[in-house]
C-alpha cells in the first residue's frame, strides 16, 4: 500500500516535470525540470531495488550531463524564452498525432502481453558487487568498447570546441 | 501489502517516451531537443530496470542493470559531442534556431 | 520498516542535524579566530568570552538586513539557488558513521554509502550555477560558471580517490570501510589501527582527496570564484540577508560533511589511533571498571571523530592563511592534467596489490614515482631572462594552434 502511494506520487511528479520540459519556453526552466525528472527517476530506481543504478543516475545524469547542458545554455546565452511560433502550423498537430500513436502502441502492449505482475523478492542484483562481477567477466568486451566510445567522445568534443585562429 | 504491478512502470515509461518524442519534433531550440532525447533514453532505462526487477533469474536481472549502464555511457558521450556541435554552429551562425539552420548553406 | 526502525531513524536524523547545525557557529568562530592568529592579529573577541557569540551576532545582523532583489532576474530560480546550495550539503552527511553503535549511526547505512555522497556532492554544482545565472549580472555569471566548472572537474579526482578507499575495503558501505581500518596496521603491527592513510594507496588517495576537497568547497587556494578581490563576491553578489546566510551556511556545512567523509574513509573514522585501550583491558572482568569501560567505549568514538574532523578543518584554515590563490587556468590544469592521472595510477597500483600482494605493489609505486620524476618533473621550465627590466615582456600563454 505504501509502495503504491509512493509510486503514484513519484509517477505524477515525473510526468508533470517531463511535461514541463516540453511545454516550457525558457530553456533554463526546461533544464531544471529535467533535473527534477531525473531525480524522481532515481527515486523510482531505488524503489525497484536498483540502488547502484539509482545512485549512478544522480551522479551521471543529474550531476554531470545536466550541468553540461546548463553550461552550454549559459555560455551561449540561450536562456531567453523562445519566440512565439509564427508559421509552420503543420508541425505541431503532426507531432501530437505521432505522439499519440506511440503512446497508444506502447500502452496497448503493456496491457496485452502476459507480464509477471508481482515482483521477485529483492535480490542481490542491484548491488555493486553483482553488477561489477557481471560487468567485468561476462560483459567485458562491451565495457572496453564503451571505454573506447567515451574516449572518442572526449577527443571529439575537445576538437570541436577548439578555437580556430584564421 | 500489494506491490506495484509491472504495467504501471511500463505505462509511466511510455508517457515519458511519448513526451520526449513530441518534444524533439516540436521544439526549435536544439538544446531543448537534446534534452527531450535524454528524456526518451531515460524512459527506456526505466523500462529496463522495471523488467529486471520482475525476472526470476539473477543473470537476467543483472543484465537489465548492465544495459542501463551502457545507456548511461552512450548518453554521456552523445551529449558531449552533440553540445560541441551546437557550440560550433552557434559560433558560425549566431543563431541556433533549427528552423533557420536547417538550410545547408554557408 | 517497523515503527521502531522509523523511530530510531528520526533519532539519528535529529542527532546528525543537531550536530551539524550546532557545530556550525563554532566552526565559523574558529575560522575567524584562527585566521586572525595566523595573520598576527586578534580577530573578534568582544562578543562573549573569546568572541564566541560573534556568529550569533552575524546571524542576527543578516536576519535584519534588507533583502534586495535584482530587477530583471528570474525570481524563482534566484530564490531556489540558496536552497539548492544548502540541501545537498546537509544531505551528504547522511551516510557518515560517527560511532560503532548501529542504532545511532549513521543516518542511513546503505550499501552505496560512498556513491550517495558522490551524488550529493555532484548536486552541489547547481546552487552555484543557478545563483550566477539568475542574478543577471555578468560578474555573477562568470563567477558561477567558473566555480561550477571547477567543482565538476575536481569531482573526478574525488571519485578516483574514493575508489581507492572502496577497493581497499571491498564495499561501498561506509561502516565496512571503517571496520576495514579497525584491523591491525598492515595486518601485522598489533597495537595500531590500519588507517587507510598509512598505506601507500591510502596516502596518495588521501592527499588527492584532500586537494579535491579544497577545490570542491571553493576554499583557498582554489577560491578564485568567491575571492573578494577578484569578482566582487562572485556568484553571491546579488544575494543579501538570509539568502546569503544560506550560501554561507551551505559552504561550511559542505566543508564539514566532506571532512567527515575524508575522516571516515582515510583517517579511520571513529577509531582511536591505538587499538589497545587500558580501560577496556581493565574492564574485562566487569564490575566498576566494566561500567567505566562500557561508558568510554560508547562515548570516545564520537569524540575521536570530532577531533579528526576539527583537525582537518584546522588544516583547511592553515592552508587558507598560507597558500596563494591559484589562477583559474592553473587550477584546471592541476585538476585535469595532474590529479586525475595520479588517481588512475593509484587505482591501478592498488589493483596490483589486491591481485599480487604488497611487494609487487610497492615496486610499482617506486617505479611510478621514479618515472614521474624522470619524465615530467626534471624538464627544465621555460625561462626568459632579460638584460634590462624595461625589456621585460608580460607573460602570455602560447597562442592556440591554428585549425
Amino acid at each position: 500500500m505504501a509502495e503504491r502511494v509512493l509510486f503514484f506520487i513519484l509517477a505524477i511528479v515525473a510526468i508533470v516535470s517531463a511535461g514541463g520540459v516540453v511545454l516550457s519556453r525558457n530553456p533554463v526552466r526546461s533544464a531544471l525540470l529535467l533535473v527534477l525528472n531525473f531525480f524522481t527517476l532515481a527515486l523510482i530506481y531505488f524503489m525497484l531495488s536498483a540502488q547502484f543504478i539509482g545512485a549512478l543516475q544522480v551522479i551521471v545524469y543529474a550531476g554531470a550531463i545536466m550541468v553540461l547542458f546548463l553550461f552550454v545554455i549559459m555560455l551561449l546565452n540561450l536562456g531567453s524564452p523562445e519566440a512565439v511560433m509564427q508559421e509552420r502550423d503543420l508541425k505541431r498537430p503532426l507531432a501530437y498525432l505521432i505522439g499519440f500513436g506511440i503512446l497508444a502502441t506502447l500502452v496497448g502492449q503493456a496491457f496485452v502481453l502476459l507480464l509477471p505482475m508481482t515482483p521477485q523478492p529483492p535480490s542481490q542484483a542491484g548491488t555493486a558487487k553483482v553488477i561489477g562481477q557481471a560487468l567485468f567477466t561476462q560483459w567485458a568486451y562491451p565495457v572496453l568498447l564503451m571505454g573506447v566510445l567515451l574516449t572518442v567522445g572526449v577527443i571529439g568534443s575537445i576538437l570541436l570546441a577548439r578555437r580556430r585562429v584564421s | 501489502m500489494d506491490a506495484v504491478p509491472l504495467n504501471a512502470y511500463l505505462i509511466l515509461s511510455a508517457f515519458l517516451f511519448t513526451m520526449g518524442a513530441i518534444g524533439v519534433v516540436v521544439k526549435r531550440n536544439p538544446i531543448v531537443m537534446f534534452m527531450c532525447i535524454e528524456l526518451m533514453l531515460n524512459a527506456a532505462n526505466l523500462t529496463f530496470v522495471a523488467f529486471a526487477r520482475y525476472q526470476t533469474d539473477l543473470l537476467a536481472q543483472v543484465s537489465g542493470h548492465i544495459f542501463v549502464l551502457f545507456v548511461f555511457g552512450v548518453a554521456a558521450a552523445e551529449v558531449a559531442v552533440g553540445l560541441g556541435i551546437i557550440t560550433v554552429i552557434f559560433r558560425l551562425r549566431e543563431s541556433i534556431d533549427v528552423d533557420e539552420v536547417s538550410l545547408l548553406r554557408g | 520498516m517497523t515503527l521502531a526502525d522509523f523511530g530510531w531513524a528520526i533519532v539519528r536524523i535529529a542527532i546528525m542535524l543537531g550536530f551539524l547545525l550546532s557545530v556550525l557557529p563554532v566552526v565559523i568562530w574558529l575560522e575567524r579566530r584562527a585566521l586572525a592568529w595566523f595573520q598576527n592579529r586578534v580577530g573578534p573577541n568582544r562578543l562573549g568570552p573569546f568572541g564566541l557569540l560573534q556568529p550569533m551576532a552575524d546571524a542576527v545582523k543578516l536576519f535584519f538586513k534588507e533583502e534586495i532583489v535584482p530587477a530583471s532576474a528570474d525570481r524563482f530560480i534566484w530564490a531556489l539557488a540558496p536552497a539548492l546550495s544548502l540541501f545537498p550539503a546537509l544531505a551528504a552527511a547522511a551516510t557518515i558513521p560517527w560511532g560503532p553503535n548501529r542504532l545511532l549511526t549513521p543516518v542511513a547505512d546503505v550499501d552505496i554509502g560512498v556513491l550517495y555522497f558522490l551524488a550529493m556532492s555532484s548536486l552541489a554544482a547547481y546552487g552555484v550555477l543557478l545563483a550566477g545565472w539568475s542574478s543577471n549580472n555578468k560578474y555573477s555569471l562568470l563567477g558561477g560558471l567558473r566555480s561550477s566548472a571547477q567543482v565538476i572537474s575536481y569531482e573526478l579526482g574525488m571519485g578516483l580517490a574514493l575508489a581507492a578507499a572502496v577497493l581497499a575495503a571491498g564495499s561501498f558501505r561506509m561502516t565496512t570501510i571503517v571496520e576495514m581500518q579497525a584491523q591491525p596496521l598492515w595486518g601485522v603491527v598489533p597495537f595500531l589501527h590500519n588507517w587507510l592513510i598509512f598505506t601507500p594507496w591510502g596516502l596518495i588517495g588521501g592527499a588527492l582527496f584532500f586537494v579535491c576537497m579544497l577545490a570542491e568547497t571553493n576554499r583557498a587556494p582554489f577560491d578564485l570564484p568567491e575571492a573578494e578581490s577578484e569578482l566582487v563576491a562572485g556568484y553571491q553578489t546579488e544575494y543579501s540577508s538570509m539568502k546569503f546566510a544560506a550560501f554561507f551556511m551551505g559552504e561550511y556545512i559542505a566543508i564539514l560533511a566532506i571532512c567527515g567523509v575524508m575522516t571516515t574513509c582515510f583517517l579511520g573514522g571513529y577509531l582511536a589511533p591505538i587499538s589497545w585501550s587500558p580501560i577496556q583491558a581493565l574492564g574485562e572482568g566487569g564490575g566498576f571498571w566494566g561500567i567505566v569501560a562500557t561508558l568510554t567505549g560508547a562515548l570516545t568514538p564520537p569524540l575521536w571523530f570530532v577531533l579528526k574532523l576539527f583537525g582537518l578543518f584546522f588544516s583547511f584554515l592553515w592552508i587558507r592563511a598560507t597558500l596563494l590563490r591559484l589562477r583559474y587556468d592553473q587550477l584546471m590544469n592541476l585538476g585535469w592534467r595532474f590529479l586525475i592521472p595520479v588517481g588512475l595510477v593509484n587505482l591501478a597500483l592498488l589493483t596490483v596489490y589486491v591481485i599480487w600482494g604488497w611487494i609487487p605493489s610497492l615496486i610499482g609505486y617506486a617505479l611510478a614515482i621514479a618515472v614521474y620524476f624522470v619524465v615530467f618533473a626534471a624538464r627544465r621550465p621555460e625561462r626568459r631572462t632579460v638584460a634590462l627590466l624595461s625589456e621585460a615582456q608580460p607573460y602570455r600563454p602560447k597562442e592556440a594552434q591554428s585549425g
